[in-house]
Formats: C-alpha cells, sequence, structure tokens
C-alpha cells in the first residue's frame, strides 16, 4: 500500500471552507485522476471521480462520499486596523485565541493568489465588556491582527473574506497526526487508499467517489451529488470522536483501534451487516457506533434521495474534533480503505437480492 | 558598514532564533548558549553565576568609568509536565503568568528535544453552549504528544510550539517578551563606550518574581543600571469604539520609557538622559503609563544601597500568550536609543541634581 502520509499532509495545509473547495478539490482531482476512468465537477462543486466495473454496462454503482468541506471563520468587519470574524461550520470560541490563521483577503491591493497570515487574539479585560472579565471571550469580541498599519488593512481586507486555520500538520508518535480539517480530510485519505487498492482487484460494480461540498453547513452536496449520480448503494465515511482528555463518554471510541460501523435508523441493517461481516473476514478491528438519530454525517442525506438509497456510514475516530489540533491514527484510515475496498471488490451483480429488508 | 537591510535581516534571524528556542523559567540553558555563541567572537568577560544568569563585562578605557548595568532575562513563561496519564497524555503546570484561557488548541513542544504535541479540547459536539461559556479549566487539559513509548518525564518544561515570522512592519513569535530584550543586549554589546564599564546581565528567573537580576545586581554592583524589556502595549480598540485609555504604549511609537511601573520608580536622572538623548539624535520615543506590571529593575533598584534604575520596553502585543507581535522599527530604534545614551554618560552623571 502506498504511503497515505505526504497526500494526507497535503490535503490538512489546503484551506476549503464550506462553499469555497475549490483549493482543496484541486488536489483531490490531481490525485483521483489517475485512479478513476472519469472526473467531474457538480454544479454546487462536489467532485466526482468515477471508476468502471468490469460487468457489462448498466451496472449498478456504490457512491462512496467522503466530504471535502472544512470549518472556519469569515470576516464580519474592520475596527482600526483588527477584524472581526465569525464561524462557519462550528468552532468552540475557547480554541480560538493565540491560532495563527490565513486570511484569504479580496480588497483591492490583495494579492488574491496567497493568503496573508493573520493571528486570533484575545483583547485585554479593560477593552472588553466586563461580563467577560475571566470568562470565555465570545467570538465576537476577539479581532483577527494581521500585523499590518490600520490603512494597509483596509486596502486588503473585505468583509466577507474568508479565513482559515494555519497549523501545519504535526507528525506525533503512534504513528498519529495532527492538524485542522482532518474532519473530514482522513476520509478523503481513506477514500484514496480504497481506489489505490482496487487498482489491483478485480470489481463488478461501478464506484464512484465523491468528494463533497458544504456538509458543514446542511449536508449540501451530499444531497445533490447523490440525487445526480442516483448510485444504488451508498457508504459515506466521516469522522468520529475518538476518547480523549474529557472526552469518555459512551460514544466516543478509542484512537488506533479502528474505525466504527454506523448503526441506526439512518443506515441499512443488511449493509450495516455486510461490512462488518466483511471487517470480520478481513481481520480488521472495529468498533460499532450507535447514533439513534441523525448520524451528523452526510448519511442522512444520501438516505433520503430519489426514492430512497440503501445507506451506510463507517467512522475514523479523531481527538478534539473541531479544533486546529486534532488528531487522526493513519492506521483507522488504512484500515477504513482496506474495508472499504474489500466490500466493494465483494460486490456481485445480484447483491442487492441479498439485503431485501423482508421481515 | 551593512546597509540597514543586511542589518535587519541579520537581527531578524537572530531574534527568529531566540524566539524558537525554549528557556521556561529555571531552565534558560538553551537561550544561554545561543547568546554565548554570539557574544564569544567579540572577546568580552563572561561568567555564569550560580543561578545561571549569564553575566557579561565589556570595560571602558576612560580614566573615570561609571559602571553601567544593562539587563535583560531569558526566560519566558511556559508549562511543567506533572504527570504522566499514559497513552501519550500528560498533565502540566503553569510556569509563570498564563491564561488559561490560551491554552486549548495550541500546539507545544516538550523537553530539550522539542517533542512536538498539542493541547486539545472537547469536540465542540459533545458540548453543551452554557459549557462553552466556561473556560477549560488546566486541570482538565492534557498535552498530547500521542499514544506510544516517547521520551518524555515529569519535571520536563514545555512551552509554545510558534513559528516565528515578519509580516510588513511587524514580527510575530514566541517569548519576545524578552527575546527582543535579549537581541537589543546582544547588538549593544557590539559596539564601543569607552568612558563606561558595561555590565550585561541575561537573566533567569524574571517571570517567577525577578529573582535572577536580584543576585545579578549583587554581582556587579553597578552606579546605575537600564532594563530593557517588552511591555504589552495594549493598544487595541475597545469592543464599543470608546476610546480606549488603558493602553500602555502603541506599537510602532518607538521604545517606551518608563516613569513608574508596578515595582519600580524610575531614576529622574536616567528618564531626563534618554529622553534628551533622544530629543537631540531625533530617536522616536514614548512614555510607558504609569501603572502596574514590572520589570528586573523592580528588583534591582533595592539592591545593595540601592541602584539608580530605568527600564526601556519594546512594545508588544499579547504577551504570555502564543503569538506576541511587535514592531521590527521599535526594536530598531530602541537599539539605537540606548547605544547613544550609552555612549553619552559623563563622568559626572551621579552628580546630576535627582529633582
Amino acid at each position: 500500500m502506498s504511503d497515505i502520509l505526504p497526500f494526507l499532509k497535503e490535503l490538512i495545509s489546503a484551506p476549503g471552507l464550506s462553499g469555497n473547495e475549490t483549493p482543496i478539490s484541486t488536489i483531490i482531482q490531481n490525485e483521483w485522476q489517475q485512479l478513476v476512468d472519469e472526473v467531474s465537477v457538480s454544479r454546487l462543486g462536489s467532485l466526482h471521480g468515477l471508476r468502471h466495473g468490469c460487468l457489462a454496462a448498466p451496472r449498478p454503482s456504490i457512491l462512496v462520499a467522503t466530504h471535502m468541506d472544512a470549518i472556519g471563520l469569515m470576516i464580519t468587519g474592520i475596527q482600526s486596523g483588527f477584524l472581526r470574524f465569525t464561524d462557519i461550520g462550528g468552532v468552540d470560541p475557547r480554541v480560538l485565541p493565540g491560532q495563527q490563521v490565513w486570511v484569504y483577503a479580496s480588497g483591492p491591493k490583495a494579492d488574491k493568489q496567497s493568503p496573508i497570515p493573520g493571528w486570533i487574539v484575545q483583547p485585554p479585560a479593560a477593552l472588553l465588556p466586563e461580563e467577560f472579565e475571566n470568562k470565555v471571550v465570545p467570538i465576537e469580541n476577539l479581532y483577527i491582527d494581521i500585523g499590518l498599519t490600520p490603512e494597509r488593512v483596509q486596502q486588503f481586507v473585505q468583509v466577507g473574506d474568508i479565513v482559515s486555520f494555519a497549523q501545519c500538520p504535526i507528525e506525533l508518535v503512534g504513528e498519529t497526526l495532527s492538524g485542522h480539517s482532518l474532519d473530514n480530510r482522513a476520509a478523503v485519505a481513506a477514500l484514496t487508499i480504497c481506489l489505490q487498492e482496487l487498482q489491483f482487484i478485480r470489481h463488478a460494480w461501478d464506484i464512484w467517489a465523491v468528494a463533497t461540498v458544504q456538509e458543514e453547513e446542511g449536508l449540501v452536496g451530499a444531497y445533490t451529488s447523490t440525487f445526480q449520480i442516483r448510485p444504488t448503494l451508498a457508504i459515506v465515511i466521516d469522522t468520529t470522536w475518538a476518547k480523549g482528555p474529557g472526552s469518555e463518554e459512551w460514544n466516543t471510541f478509542p484512537l488506533a483501534k479502528g474505525p466504527t460501523l454506523m448503526w441506526g435508523p439512518n443506515f441499512h441493517p443488511k449493509l450495516h451487516k455486510g461490512l462488518k461481516d466483511m471487517a470480520e473476514k478481513m481481520e480488521i478491528s472495529h468498533a460499532v457506533e450507535i447514533t439513534g438519530r441523525h448520524s451528523g454525517t452526510d448519511a442522512f442525506a444520501t438516505q433520503v434521495i430519489a426514492e430512497g438509497i440503501p445507506t451506510m456510514a463507517i467512522g475514523i475516530p479523531i481527538r478534539y474534533m473541531h479544533t486546529p489540533v486534532e488528531i487522526v491514527a493513519i492506521k483507522d484510515i488504512q484500515r477504513t480503505g482496506r474495508l472499504l475496498a474489500g466490500f466493494i471488490a465483494s460486490l456481485t451483480i445480484d447483491f442487492m437480492n441479498t439485503i431485501v429488508l423482508d421481515s | 558598514m551593512a546597509n540597514s537591510t543586511t542589518l535587519d535581516k541579520k537581527r531578524l534571524a537572530l531574534l527568529e532564533k531566540l524566539s524558537q528556542a525554549m528557556g521556561v523559567s529555571g531552565e534558560e540553558g538553551e537561550i544561554r548558549n545561543i547568546i554565548l555563541e554570539e557574544i564569544r567572537p567579540l572577546g568580552v568577560d563572561f561568567k555564569i553565576d550560580a543561578l545561571g544568569n549569564l553575566l557579561v563585562l565589556k570595560k571602558g578605557t576612560g580614566k573615570i568609568r561609571h559602571k553601567v548595568m544593562l539587563a535583560a532575562h531569558m526566560d519566558e513563561i511556559g508549562f511543567m509536565i506533572a504527570a504522566d496519564d499514559g497513552e501519550g497524555l500528560f498533565r502540566f503546570e503553569i510556569n509563570g503568568g498564563i491564561d488559561v484561557r490560551q491554552l486549548p488548541g495550541k500546539a507545544v513542544i516538550v523537553g530539550k528535544d522539542h517533542i512536538p504535541g498539542v493541547i486539545g479540547a472537547r469536540p465542540i459536539h459533545l458540548t453543551s453552549s452554557s459549557e462553552r461559556k466556561d473556560k477549560i479549566p488546566l486541570n482538565s487539559l492534557r498535552i498530547d504528544v500521542g499514544p506510544g513509548s516517547n521520551k518524555i518525564k515529569r519535571g520536563d518544561r514545555a512551552t509554545f510550539a510558534t513559528h516565528f515570522q515578519r509580516v510588513g512592519p511587524s514580527i510575530i513569535g514566541k517569548a519576545l517578551d524578552d527575546r527582543l530584550g535579549v537581541a537589543v543586549l546582544i547588538e549593544l554589546l557590539k559596539q564601543p563606550y569607552p568612558d563606561i564599564d558595561l555590565q550585561v546581565a541575561f537573566t533567569v528567573q524574571e517571570e517567577t518574581g525577578l529573582r535572577g537580576a536580584r543576585v545579578a545586581a549583587f554581582s556587579f554592583k553597578p552606579d546605575l543600571a537600564f532594563v530593557v524589556d517588552s511591555t504589552p502595549a495594549y493598544d487595541l480598540p475597545s469592543w464599543d469604539d470608546e476610546e480606549n485609555i488603558s493602553y500602555n504604549c502603541h506599537l510602532g511609537a518607538g521604545p517606551a520609557i518608563y516613569i513608574s511601573d508596578g515595582a519600580t520608580l524610575s531614576d529622574p536622572r536616567l528618564i531626563r538622559l534618554l529622553v534628551n538623548t533622544a530629543e537631540k539624535e531625533g530617536f522616536s520615543y514614548q512614555f510607558r503609563q504609569p501603572g502596574g506590571g514590572g520589570t528586573d529593575a523592580g528588583s534591582i533598584h533595592k539592591q545593595g544601597s540601592g541602584i539608580p534604575s530605568v527600564s526601556i520596553s519594546i512594545p508588544g502585543r499579547y504577551a504570555h500568550t502564543a503569538v506576541g507581535m511587535a514592531r521590527i522599527s521599535d526594536f530598531n530604534d530602541t537599539i539605537f536609543l540606548l547605544k547613544a545614551t550609552l555612549q553619552s554618560i559623563p563622568p559626572d552623571f551621579l552628580a546630576q541634581e535627582r529633582k
């Protein structure tokens, strides 16, 4: 298996906030176009890679969705040379003070090709409303300082400019990687491993590898791409919560101990069983993740497209989700990619008959 | 003479090295070694005292020479590993004054080998909106270096992993408080001062109570002292756009001369000397707003039978966080002003009336 680490580091060094996915889409397309037969981009920007199966057409198809958008920030105003901002996709303000960010400045003097560095800062207590003394300072009262004079700031930055985290990837011990946007670039890497594996394995079905847009803001890419493609089956890969300091709940999973196979109304029970049987056959360690209602993933969308699509989801545990220092175990990404490839290769022409929901 | 751009580049390269090194109070060796590398070629006398202060003597040649002490602290705020929770997770204590709100979501380096780690936070999805209004207390934060074997031990120091950067007129890095001062002192040591004996102290443990400076001043027994630090500027706008009347000083307005802070009333003769030099030479300067805070002068001026002292600061934003910010012009202007001042101390300086 090829070493996925360099590609994953490239993925988490790129921006691609919800609604602005082009930079990350380009990187993924460069990698996928060697692995699939056709590449296209949906009307809303999702990346579709099609790899033909070996059956005679028309073939059944499986869609594998991994969202490529990332959480981040957006400029809401400029006050005396300091930038005010809000979040895109859900950010805890407590992780913000002291972070470096990239500001994608679009003002008249800005170089649109290269972002400018900025730093999120918490103003001193005397310059804040009294109620925040010794409390968490809300996002509305934090600033981004880009180190330039107020006059220059006005020439560079505009309201609406997007801001991504700038934390560089950090290799930690135990073959783990830390950085921003591992949710969900870790899944993009897993799907890439799956496509690499399938170069050497015969598979009957068509595979649609889809990097969806705007998952963090309403599963928009999953709804629209699944409708356009109308696959026979859909599998979503997303990240899930790893156990970590302060996160020991029942719905968290150990890091580096394998992916989760999701179970609940959002998922087709027989498809779940199919993946679980395959994981056991391939001796891939895994856990079952119970999600009682909305799974919080693209699977919530793919399941209800058109006449309904049998859907399953796999979770890759990461620590500190939605912070700039998420941690993933490379092994879990590899396990997910291998499991997916094994399962896809096992799909036969009459597979759908085996998962009919009878009594 | 080098043109200003090359000079800037060399100074900034040194500052980058100083900023990215780790020197948490009590373990300043890494900083001391960088300084030693810089000053050895200068042929000055130096010694390392019992606490780790680096004391440098550059003697003048004049007949009557004041002993003039210059001090800047080598240490920085940081962390100390307190307990090993297993799985690559470590509890830690804070060294110096760090707001606990500055910790979650940060990359850090641990120990002499700078082993990378992160301080995480619970996923937003698992927290309630009311929980997100409360600070994450230190006892629920961990330094995470990844599961597996590592070389970290209890007692190891750690600090923020911040890349030093230059952006337009600004520099950004960790520990600019007080590596800016350290870099200024190294520059000043390269200049000639025939009429004084220059006693330069690179001090330890400023952040834990001005402790290194206290013993350094005892060793030197100077006639007068200048302390070079980086004061928090607090020059941001107020949230409601009311005038900011609680600033300390402004970035870009030149070195900040102290009249009084929480620890020292500066000697009026030394304030006058700095101001007169700046006015005469046309250098920019500003007064730091009288108020709280303190520098090594707080322990120096009370040493022995008393040492007339003054502090001067390179204005900095966001001190004691992962990202400090300062202006290159303020850094350079501090070097210019101090050099000119040290070269113009008259032999009868201490005979002047304090007024």
